[in-house]
């Protein structure tokens, strides 16, 4: 069977402010396969995943993102989004007087459209939305509060999910969704994730922890330190990195 | 120069202006003038009008028009015409769709009673005219017109009460409840030069309970002047749920002046919208005097190419354990500049008040401009008051959020101006003002690219 290639980012540099954090990334992601990429603070896990998300404050100083072999670069955030990609945000922004419901379809309905596909109406939207909080157990109540607004940190990464689920993407970053999570919020998330692993979508989850990785277990794992993937393993590679800290590894990786 | 015009003004209209009413009204009325000509109008020297030059609406002639329906002559002409210019279904267009609302309608500050509805009154309600009232109920009205108005110190309140002729005049006896929205517009002509004297007087009895809408707005773009002054008494235990919404147009002066009184266990909610008007100035006075108040002042202005919006607001807490509430919202674009100055004063015995202010406004464009001063004045030592105020552009991390997501640049952005604006829009306690302003809100955002 042929391995459809979903996300390829060749020698990636990348900064802020004439500062270079990623200095030579090389990534390639297949479709149905979950990917871990670890790194300390500061590694440039964020930064990574908001240049893949188009974030337009950091600078791209040379190398290419590939998505479905198309480099996308100089596309604008919604466009990526409308071609498929979706980040779960370490900091989901509160967005007080605007409903989740609304912003959703907001959101489905732009994707839609840029796709030519038609603008689903009221009904239509509602009747999605309800069965994908079904589906991840969300309470009905979340669609009609403002995104983000006052909810828990839980409920703000349950929403990242929801997000996930209804805009249905073909690549998913999730940056540090287990951020100030206590185990019981941290398995509802993860369990989310996984209801929507597929062999058609490409995950990327992006961490400082193995534990999340319990939750969510990948099929690759990598290791980010100062702007490098400096190692690449399956998913035994996190254990590792947990006993020996990223110190060790990239002591290893040097030698 | 053109204060002895209002002077010449008044002179020629004494003799109509002394058939409105008994002699106590007349009495009224020369005081404000004579405050009105001592003080002139306010010039930048002046600390509550540092930051709003209304030179031009000084050196400017106004002229008001007269209720004459007959006439031919010139400004009852226009005013004959306004009334005819003015269809129901204009009112709508221009306010919102006020269905199964009481109506009191004035054109140019003159009662128009084809354009209102004040019929199937419930006991203990006295809703209409003030120039009617105060030939037959005078000595209702005697003890609250003018009770609040501060004629010393504010020009434009002695000014519009010298030339007080009409106004909407809303009077609940104790114990009576209205559900419905009652709805006072006041619609201006619009012809360059005309100036009318809207007035209102609010009077809520003991136990009480109304919900009252102000709508202000102009048929024509001339420079006219309008200078309002609304009176509230909140009694005790009663509540007022208060809104008005300014939409004038865009040539226009605005100058209103909203004073408030609240007695012991009074609800007061209000919200002040300003959409429209070149040089608008409101003055939101709300005086808590009595204890265990709840109120509440609201704001949202919009601004946009060279129009200047100022409001100040003062909020007078004199007795215990009241709690107030104050959020003002800006969102400016073009040129526009806003002022906001909040003043809350506790007086020595009110002790355990609980006030809180903020003032926020977005820049949507360079050239806008705000400035904005909160103002604590506390007398009493066990109280709790906070204040705030914030200027800004949009939350960049919160665009991106949306984009993110597949929101186009310019759709995120007017989400989020329109999330900024909800805080106060979602005050108002009518459901189809909320949604006529929220569909306002991104149309005017669509006339305003702020990507």
């Amino acid at each position: 069977m042929k391995v459809k290639r979903i996300l390829e980012v060749r020698d990636l540099h990348a900064g802020i402010d004439g500062r270079e954090i990623l200095k030579g990334i090389d990534l390639t992601v297949n479709a149905g396969e979950v990917h871990a990429i670890m790194g300390p603070n500061g590694s440039g896990k964020s930064t990574f995943s908001q240049v893949l998300a188009g974030r337009d404050t950091y600078a791209i100083t040379h190398g290419e993102i590939l998505f479905e072999g198309k480099n996308i670069i100089d596309m604008p955030p919604e466009d990526r989004a409308a071609e498929g990609i979706f980040m779960a945000f370490q900091y989901p922004v509160e967005i007080p007087g605007v409903k989740n419901n609304y912003f959703l379809k907001t959101a489905l309905n732009s994707i839609r459209k840029h796709r030519g596909e038609p603008e689903l109406d009221a009904m239509d939207f509602l009747s999605v939305l309800k069965e994908k909080m079904k589906t991840l157990k969300i309470d009905e109540s979340f669609a009609n509060r403002a995104v983000n607004y006052g909810f828990s940190g839980g409920e703000k990464k349950r929403n990242e999910i929801l997000q996930m689920a209804v805009l249905d993407p073909k690549l998913a970053i999730m940056d540090e969704t287990d951020s100030g999570l206590d185990i019981d919020a941290l398995k509802i998330v993860a369990g989310g994730v996984n209801s929507l692993r597929g062999p058609d979508r490409a995950i990327v989850v992006i961490t400082h922890y193995q534990r999340l990785l319990n939750y969510i277990v990948p099929d690759i794992v990598h290791v980010l330190m100062d702007g490098r993937i400096i190692r690449t393993g399956g998913k035994e590679l996190a254990l590792e990195l947990e006993e020996e800290g990223y110190e060790e590894i990239n002591n290893g990786a040097a030698q | 120069m053109s204060v002895e015009t209002y002077k010449n003004t008044f002179r020629d209209l004494e003799k109509t202006l002394r058939g409105v009413g008994p002699a106590w009204v007349h009495s009224l009325r020369k005081r404000g003038l004579e405050k009105f000509l001592k003080h002139g109008f306010p010039t930048l020297r002046n600390e509550e009008w540092r930051f709003t030059r209304i030179k031009p609406l000084a050196d400017a002639v106004f002229v008001p028009t007269t209720p004459s329906r007959t006439g031919g002559e010139a400004a009852g002409g226009e005013a004959a015409g306004a009334v005819a210019a003015v269809g129901a279904d204009e009112i709508v267009a221009r306010t919102f769709g006020d269905e199964g609302c009481r109506r009191l309608v004035f054109v140019d500050g003159h009662f128009a009673p084809e354009l209102s509805r004040i019929d199937d009154l419930p006991e203990g309600i006295l809703l209409g005219s003030l120039n009617e009232a105060l030939q037959t109920h005078p000595d209702l009205v005697r003890p609250y017109l003018g009770e609040l108005a501060d004629v010393e110190s504010q020009p434009f309140a002695a000014l519009n009460t010298a030339f007080l002729h009409d106004g909407a005049l809303v009077y609940l006896l104790g114990n009576v409840s209205l559900q419905d929205p009652i709805h006072v517009v006041f619609v201006s002509g619009g012809n360059e030069g005309t100036v009318s004297y809207p007035r209102t007087l609010v009077v809520a009895g003991r136990n009480s309970h109304a919900t009252v809408i102000e709508s202000y707005f102009g048929l024509k773009d001339g420079a006219y002047f309008t200078n309002a002054v609304s009176e509230i008494v909140c009694g005790e235990n009663a509540e007022v749920r208060h809104c008005k919404l300014q939409r004038e147009s865009e040539s226009a002066f605005h100058v209103a002046m909203q004073h408030a009184r609240i007695e012991h266990n009074g609800r007061f909610a209000t919200e002040n919208i300003s959409v429209g008007g070149g040089l608008v100035r409101n003055d939101v006075v709300s005086i808590l005097d009595g204890s265990g108040i709840d109120c509440r002042v609201d704001g949202l202005y919009l601004g946009t190419r060279r129009q200047h919006i100022d409001n100040h607001t003062f909020i007078r807490h004199a007795k215990p354990h009241c709690y107030s509430l104050e959020v003002y919202k800006g969102i400016l674009s073009g040129k526009a500049r806003g002022v906001f100055n909040g003043k809350i004063y506790v007086d020595p015995g009110a002790q355990k008040t609980d006030s809180k202010q903020s003032n926020n406004c977005i820049l949507l464009s360079e050239d806008a401009r705000v400035n904005t001063n909160p103002q604590l004045e506390i007398f009493a030592d066990d109280v709790r008051c906070t204040h705030g105020a914030t200027v800004g552009q949009l939350d960049e991390d919160a665009v991106f959020y949306l984009r993110s997501r597949g929101i186009p640049t310019g759709l995120s952005r007017d989400m989020l101006v329109y999330a900024f604006a909800a805080e106060v829009i979602e005050r108002i306690n009518v459901g189809r003002v909320r949604e006529r302003l929220q569909h306002d809100l991104y149309d005017w955002l669509a006339g305003n690219p702020n990507g």
